[in-house]
């Protein structure tokens, strides 16, 4: 009996904990057969003048498709970047191309990986606040999404 | 009395292990040693502009430790996230690091100045202040550092810079006592850092 009402404390535990996280988790948006999972950005200090956008992109289609431009409300400039680090050294390249989303598979935005960067950002959103934005694909077209800020050193696994 | 001499065969034994062990941590530091000895090659001489107006002269550094970084304000992730975990780090290290210093060098004086560069790290640990080179002393710095810098192009005009993403960690003789890598955990950071400031400590 006891073990019983433990057990449902537990699940009723599990239940809110996941009901919270549900609202930052969860956040998607779709345009054809992609899917935008969780777009996000870190918070930046208020003097910052850029900050990097990330999020997950799965192509549930049969062709590939490509992200080839994207927007949003803090920056003019947005571009699409590559980022990795080998022997301690930060080597950033822009994807001029795009970055290509292959057909059944997901491409992720994370740091120290590809990021969309907002150059000269003209707000520095806090923790918890959200922003707008789009992306442009090169077949299923645009989609509004909105990034969620989160702490500065959110991502650094 | 045969229980007892096996008794002794085996302690004996057991310490002739024990000795191997030892002798074997004995060599491996040793080497270690002895690669801690070209590491120390590694940072040298510098004097530059700092963001807090002045200079910094590392011959007047002697005897604090101090660390020095690589970045640039335009960066997006891997030195706003750097001083933000370096602030965090300071802050556990609390007083225990009141007279370290932080030397953020900029890799981009195109476009970072001074004052840039102040405004920028105000929102940081306030023993964090950027070292402002000229792009000849910049190629100075760099190379008694082993850091590396490239400016990348892009489009829209707008450009950014690969770089060293160290954080060099100078023991009060001005020569390199450890690194801080990106990935290192925040754990990481704080041991380090408090290694090098317990060590320099127990010196005095």
């Amino acid at each position: 009996m006891r073990l019983l009402k433990e057990l449902t404390f537990a699940t009723a535990l599990t239940a809110a904990a996941l009901y919270n996280m549900a609202p930052a988790e969860a956040h998607h948006a779709m345009i054809g057969d992609l899917m935008i999972e969780h777009p996000w950005s870190r918070e930046t200090t208020a003097n910052a003048d850029v900050a990097a956008g990330f999020m997950s992109i799965t192509n549930n289609g049969k062709e590939d498709d490509k992200l080839i431009k994207a927007t949003a409300e803090i920056s003019d400039t947005v571009q699409l970047h590559s980022m990795k680090i080998e022997n301690d050294v930060m080597t950033m390249f822009e994807m001029k191309d795009g970055i290509v989303i292959p057909a059944g598979q997901t491409v992720d935005l994370k740091p120290k990986s590809l990021h969309v960067m907002f150059m000269n950002i003209k707000a520095h959103p806090k923790m918890g606040d959200e922003f707008k934005g789009t992306l442009t694909f090169e077949k299923a077209g645009t989609v509004e999404v909105e990034f969620a800020v989160e702490a500065a050193d959110a991502g650094m696994e | 009395m045969r229980r007892i001499h096996a008794l002794r065969m085996g302690i004996l034994g057991l310490a002739a292990i024990l000795a191997a062990s030892l002798a074997v941590l004995y060599f491996q530091t040793g080497e270690e040693r002895h690669k801690l000895v070209s590491l120390a090659d590694i940072g040298g001489p510098f004097r530059l502009a700092s963001s807090n107006g002045g200079v910094v002269d590392s011959k007047e550094l002697k005897g604090k430790p101090y660390g020095v970084f690589f970045g640039f304000t335009h960066c997006p992730e891997v030195c706003p996230t750097t001083l933000y975990e370096m602030t965090k780090a300071l802050t556990a290290i609390g007083d225990r690091g009141k007279d370290f210093r932080l030397f953020f060098i900029t890799v981009d004086p195109e476009r970072d100045t001074a004052a840039m560069l102040k405004d920028y790290l105000s929102n940081f640990d306030p023993r964090i202040e950027a070292l402002v080179p000229t792009p000849d002393e910049l190629t100075r710095v760099a190379k008694e550092f082993r850091a590396i810098y490239e400016k990348v192009p892009g489009s829209d005009g707008e450009y950014t810079m690969n770089h060293t993403a160290t954080v060099y960690l100078m023991n009060r003789e001005g020569k390199l006592a450890s690194t801080i890598s990106y990935d290192e955990t925040p754990e990481n950071r704080i041991a380090k850092l408090g290694q090098l400031l317990t060590r320099e400590w127990l010196w005095v």
